[in-house]
């Protein structure tokens, strides 16, 4: 029997350097929901984010995945996309993509450099590339090897409107493979949200 | 030690327990220091000059000991994560250090009437309690160096475990590389056993330091958790601005 | 487990021959060294022959120091240490696998270049065979003892000296019986003890090496 994903968190509180960012934040999310994280600068949308992937430790709290898979925890059933890229502005799109679909242990898929449209640049230095390739280079490591969990940190930074759409559809794409979303963005993402997180002092 | 734990507890403790510590320190002084300088005899050999040994050889001592110490309250942190064991650690190395830089100087003077030189790198003791100094000076640079207390906390536990590992491993090896290069002029420091006549004056100034490094060591963790709270009370003053 | 870490020392060794730097500095940085030598303590041929070893493992260590703080910071400033550390592969694994890279990028080359160089020094040709194996199985400890470094450092922006401060105590040990092995007299077997402690010391750092550097990036990342 397969359990549907579902991803509870249970007042959560967050510290960093000493200060306390949030608390008593719960939620629950389950298969196909996607959530927006809402709040103005320095509430800890980052933070939770990281937190969720596993970057962060919480003060306190509970956070628990059900339905994954057996033996693996939040962090490794996770995508983060945060500010930082993590691309290597030396390699090229490919070696940087052929890296990350090795060491994230996804299956050889062809697909990759097209789901974002890199095709063109594939063979192209990342160094050469302008904000917003190199974004949606970033943006790519999603497709390479699944991950049920998608946590995304302003996403839509430096997109296109063309790359914004091709990014709604993988986020669908991803919610109806029975996936969760969670994303902090304060630009419109375009995608129905099943609930609404609010940080700071209006929660 | 769960006792200790919370840091109002061992403010408590440490306030009530100071005054004592000083005058147990004292007394110890007084008398390891008469004896030292006036009641023991001069050495058959050495002369006067062996006065220094009750000098350097407790301040050698307690910088080892100290060390071994930050090494302990820094593996307590890594594994129990308390804030307390990182400020014993963190407030016992410049200490450690001072007592090493003494043991360091006093066996420089103590070398110059021996080896009529100030120092012979031929002596495994002194060279080994150099880079214990060094390890110490790179223990206190990690802590002024990051900003962040907590993370701060993190690096330093991890570089004092590793040096504590390390301690041994350069004692070996500088003993090691000593043998191979003795060289006919290198007098053996201490001699062959210390009479009992001379170890009691010892044995007393190694308590006296002992118990000054203790109530040193309780004067600065109790100014570290001050610093820590008003750390903590300026953070919770801009977090509601 | 065993593909990602090696799929990472590919990436890594890729990077270092793409972007240089690292090996090239280092390589003049010796270079210049055997320069500066001569110049400090005078051309006398037999003072200088005696010195060598020494003064060739001193070089060796202080130019694989100083590429030291580079190695964990770029993966740290660019996020990618975030990924890897959200992978099943222990962070562990992962420092191990960098380490790997830059011995394979640095130090080696570095240790198969500067015994030759000792000719510069007027060193007996014999004793090249011997400086050679002692260079080889020391840098590996080079490696690992500049990445305890590099981790420890890898968020500060600078902390080129604080890598000094803390590597190069931790680079005695393989200073001493490094040039104890390479300085022995002329017959094999007098440098034996020597070498194998010199290889225990390396094996001790494979073990506590990866430890601490795991360690330290966590404390970095969170």
């Amino acid at each position: 029997m397969v359990i549907p994903l579902r991803l509870k968190a249970e007042n959560l509180s967050c510290e960093r350097g000493g200060r306390l960012v949030f608390k008593d934040l719960s939620f629950d999310l389950v298969a196909g929901e996607f959530a927006e994280l809402r709040g103005p600068n320095g509430v800890g949308k980052s933070s939770l984010l990281r937190l969720l992937a596993g970057l962060n430790t919480s003060s306190s709290g509970r956070l628990s995945l059900e339905g994954g898979a057996p033996d693996t925890n939040l962090a490794e059933q996770s995508h983060y996309i945060g500010h930082a890229e993590a691309n290597k502005p030396a390699l090229t799109v490919r070696e940087n993509l052929v890296f990350w679909q090795k060491f994230l242990g996804g299956s050889e898929n062809a697909n990759s450099f097209s789901a974002f449209k890199l095709e063109a640049l594939a063979d192209d230095q990342v160094l050469l590339l302008s904000a917003g390739q190199k974004r949606r280079l970033a943006l790519t490591r999603l497709v390479v090897a699944h991950r049920p969990l998608w946590l995304l940190d302003e996403p839509t930074v430096g997109l296109d409107t063309a790359s914004l759409i091709i990014l709604q559809n993988h986020i669908h794409d991803h919610l109806k493979n029975g996936g969760i979303v969670i994303a902090a963005t304060h630009a419109e993402l375009g995608v129905k949200s099943a609930i609404n997180i609010q940080l700071g002092k209006a929660a | 030690m769960q006792q200790f734990a919370n840091p109002a507890r061992f403010l408590k403790i440490a306030n009530v327990t100071l005054p004592y510590i000083w005058a147990i320190t004292a007394i110890l002084f007084a008398i390891g220091l008469y004896g030292a300088l006036v009641i023991t005899p001069p050495d058959y050999q050495q002369g006067e000059t062996v006065r220094i040994m009750y000098v350097h050889v407790p301040a050698a001592w307690l910088g080892l000991f100290v060390y071994c110490l930050m090494g302990f309250f820094s593996a307590v942190a890594f594994v129990y994560r308390h804030p307390l064991a990182d400020a014993a650690a963190k407030t016992a190395a410049p200490l450690g250090a001072v007592f090493c830089f003494l043991a360091l100087v006093t066996g420089s003077f103590w070398g110059k009437p021996m080896w009529g030189t100030w120092w012979a790198w031929g002596d495994a003791r002194l060279t080994s309690m150099f880079i214990l100094l060094l390890f110490y000076l790179g223990y206190m640079a990690v802590w002024s160096s990051i900003d962040e207390p907590t993370r701060a906390a993190a690096i330093a536990r991890i570089v004092a475990l590793v040096g504590v590992l390390n301690v041994f491993v350069v004692k070996f090896s500088v003993n090691w590389w000593n043998s191979l290069h003795q060289g006919p002029s290198v007098i053996k420091m201490g001699g062959p056993a210390i009479d009992k006549s001379m170890l009691w004056a010892l044995l007393t100034m190694a308590v006296a330091y002992t118990m000054l490094f203790l109530a040193l060591h309780l004067v600065s963790m109790r100014s570290e958790i001050a610093a820590r709270k008003l750390r903590q009370a300026r953070l919770v003053e801009i977090g509601n601005r | 487990m065993f593909q990602q870490a090696l799929a990472l020392t590919t990436r890594d060794v890729a990077l270092a021959r793409r972007q240089g730097g690292g090996l090239g500095a280092a390589f003049g940085f010796i270079l210049s060294v055997m320069v500066l030598i001569p110049l400090a303590i005078g051309p006398d041929q037999i003072l200088l022959s005696k010195l060598a070893p020494g003064l060739m493992w001193l070089a060796l260590l202080l130019s694989v120091l100083l590429t030291a703080d580079r190695m964990f910071q770029q993966d740290f400033e660019d996020g990618s240490l975030d990924v890897m550390a959200m992978a099943k592969l222990p962070l562990e694994i992962v420092t191990l696998a960098k380490v790997l890279a830059h011995w394979f990028t640095v130090s080696l080359p570095l240790a198969i270049i500067t015994p030759p160089l000792g000719l510069l020094m007027s060193i007996d040709v014999g004793q090249l065979p011997i400086l050679l194996v002692s260079m080889v199985i020391g840098s590996l400890a080079l490696s690992l003892l500049a990445a305890v470094g590099g981790a420890v450092t890898a968020g500060l922006r600078r902390g080129g000296l604080l890598v000094s401060l803390l590597v190069l105590p931790l680079y005695i040990p393989v200073l001493i019986f490094g040039v104890a092995a390479s300085s022995a007299n002329l017959s094999p077997s007098s440098s034996t003890p020597a070498l194998t402690v010199l290889c225990a010391i390396t094996l001790m750092s494979l073990v506590i090496s990866p430890w601490a550097c795991a360690a330290a990036l966590k404390a970095y990342l969170r």
